[in-house]
């Protein structure tokens, strides 16, 4: 059943409304526990649309073995994901730094508020994130190291590649996932593919892990597949921030999810107009690349790429 | 006046930016003032053209304390005021939500980390800067409720306000925040505009910065004194609110006095032209803040009115 979760008129001639897809079982065999998913917090993130599609398509292909409630919301930000806006449009806001929100606050206060209020008593919440326009990421989920305890066995039946426990930061107090860890409510953040494009086969490995979390949560009757085991961090010396030295273009020598060896070419950043080499990129230790730029124009500073040290078998 | 070069990098197609400062005196760092940080603060940087033409003048004139630098930065961003975008060029990221910086970090880190390992050490930080929302302000100086702040010195500005806002998570990483944390006295200068000149403003708030370089004995300067300035919370201030969304028809101009019931501003549906919501003022007061666009969402703070005193 599609319901609104908040509506707001705006000035000329419109409703601005965020709406959820309420899914339960058809014999009212319910289960009080419940599902959430939401994704397009960041309007230019869109691999979390091809997730919810095919969610709801495949429970509704076996909707008998539904033993509890799935909450789809796939646009928290429907303006944001109208004009390609990564923040709210018009506001400058980024959204994901306004939650707990407040019901008496201006428009995007009391957005964020009602998103809160209907997400909060979900067994868990999944906030599925494209990282941005600039990298690509593989799988994964991002874990502050307050929540670990609670969040850390839900993250490993998700079917990610890769878990990563992060510090705390004070910025990210204002984070939906840390405003409903902090009332209760796990919530995972979900990292995967890059912005403003579709990888199909990173949304069908998300749709089998929460499957899987489904069935966990006593959610899901049905047959689920194997789960791979994520690659655990929590340490930060495990990860290598690739910046780029230079302005330029960079163009990459290997592939995304590459297992390279310390000193191993990355990509070169070029200059087109003099036809110089500005830089070569090359891995500070043995890892695995998790992320790497998508978008190929660097000024100095620009992330290129993070390594992931992956322990020895 | 020493024109020096805090922070630059390489540009690929474009000159290479670059962040310009005017250095005035020598000796111990008693004051730095940043202008437009954001590429749509013209206002600001317009103060601190005019701050740097003055203190040139000054220091001709002899005017300046011998043993007192001062740094004047108008711009932190020439690149996004350029091409008349308001954050970062390629990434839209906000340079005044990245500080301390960190100097391996992404570029506006670098920035932000460039920029601050050379104000940081200055005894005063000044930053005109502009809020979020479009609208208007009664020219005021805030200041972050760190714990760190000293309002009687804010004072010294003699502008009308003193504003004293509680921290935010997201404002951790402002220029104003980590100014304070690093324990130097910081002050946010916020003027009546942003994109659009407003001189008035501009003079007083320029007014502002010389009368308490004055009396921190870092420069000679008989201009009037301003105001005796009003401190006031942030979180005391009295917001009035749209419930409808509709073209914004102000009745009152910032700085209004007003009266509890006064007709503040007409709602009107945008479409059929009728009055869909009349905003009155729910108290004595001042009119602080005025929404700044034509068209006005529902739940929006169009006015923030300073409560008056019962006489």
């Amino acid at each position: 059943m599609i319901t609104t979760v908040a509506s707001l008129a705006l000035p000329v001639d419109e409703k601005l409304k965020i709406q959820k897809n309420r899914i339960q079982p058809e014999d009212g065999a319910d289960s009080p526990k419940r599902i959430s998913v939401v994704t397009g917090i960041h309007g230019d993130e869109l691999e979390g649309q091809y997730v919810c599609f095919e969610l709801i398509r495949r429970i509704n292909a076996q909707k008998e073995k539904l033993r509890g409630t799935v909450d789809i919301y796939p646009a928290l930000n429907p303006l944001g994901i109208d004009s390609i806006t990564r923040g709210i449009p018009a506001f400058e806001l980024d959204m994901n730094r306004l939650f707990p929100g407040d019901v008496k606050g201006n428009m995007t206060e009391y957005l964020a508020a009602r998103i809160v209020e209907d997400l909060a008593g979900s067994a868990v919440v999944l906030d599925i994130h494209a990282s941005n326009i600039y990298l690509t990421e593989i799988p994964q989920i991002r874990v502050n190291a307050l929540h670990e305890e609670q969040l850390l066995p839900l993250a490993k039946e998700a079917n990610v590649d890769f878990v990563w426990v992060h510090g705390a930061s004070t910025v990210l107090e204002s984070t939906l996932a840390y405003s409903l860890n902090s009332i209760g409510t796990p919530t995972l953040v979900v990292e995967m593919g890059v912005g403003m494009r579709i990888t199909r086969t990173y949304g069908d490995q998300m749709v089998v892990g929460i499957f899987n979390l489904m069935k966990k949560l006593g959610i899901w009757e049905g047959e689920t597949e194997k789960v791979r085991q994520p690659i655990v961090s929590n340490d930060s010396e495990d990860v290598a921030y690739l910046n780029a030295a230079t302005g330029g273009l960079f163009v990459p020598a290997v592939k995304h999810g590459a297992q390279l060896r310390k000193g191993e070419l990355i990509g070169e950043i070029l200059d087109p107009l003099s036809g110089n080499v500005r830089d070569e990129v090359r891995a500070p230790m043995d890892g695995m690349l998790f992320t790497i730029r998508e978008y190929p124009i660097v000024d100095e500073g620009s992330l290129i790429g993070r390594l992931l040290r992956v322990p020895s078998q | 006046m020493n024109k020096v070069t805090i922070y630059e990098i390489q540009g690929l197609y474009r000159d290479n930016f670059r962040v310009t400062g005017y250095e005035f005196g020598e000796g111990e760092e008693a004051v730095c003032i940043v202008g437009s940080m954001r590429g749509n603060e013209v206002q600001q940087l317009y103060c601190c053209s005019g701050l740097v033409k003055k203190l040139k003048a000054m220091e001709e004139a002899g005017k300046l304390t011998p043993g007192k630098k001062i740094l004047v930065i108008p711009c932190v961003n020439p690149y996004s005021m350029n091409i008349q975008k308001r954050f970062w060029t390629v990434d839209n990221t906000d340079i005044n939500r990245m500080f301390p910086g960190y100097d391996l970090g992404e570029t506006t880190q670098r920035i932000a980390d460039g920029v601050f390992r050379v104000i940081s050490s200055y005894r005063f930080g000044i930053q005109f800067t502009s809020f979020y929302m479009p609208g208007e302000f009664m020219p005021h100086v805030r200041m972050m409720d760190t714990g760190f702040e000293d309002t009687e010195l804010a004072k010294q500005f003699g502008m009308p306000y003193v504003v004293l806002r509680k921290v935010r998570p997201y404002d951790t990483t402002t220029l104003n925040y980590n100014w304070q944390i690093w324990e130097r006295q910081a002050f946010s200068m916020y003027t009546t505009t942003t994109t659009r000149l407003d001189k008035k403003s501009a003079k007083e708030a320029m007014r502002g910065i010389l009368t308490f370089l004055h009396k921190q004995g870092i420069a000679e300067y008989h201009g009037h004194d301003g105001y005796r300035s009003q401190v006031v919370k942030d979180v005391d201030m009295v917001s009035v609110r749209t419930t409808e969304a509709g073209l914004f028809d102000p009745s009152v101009s910032v700085g209004e006095e007003v009266e509890q019931g006064q007709i503040l501003a007409y709602l009107v549906d945008a479409c059929e032209g009728e009055v869909i919501e009349t905003l009155r003022a729910p108290v004595d007061g001042i009119v602080f803040f005025m929404h700044g666009d034509a068209l006005t969402y529902a739940d929006t703070a169009v006015f923030k009115l300073v409560v008056r005193a019962v006489i």
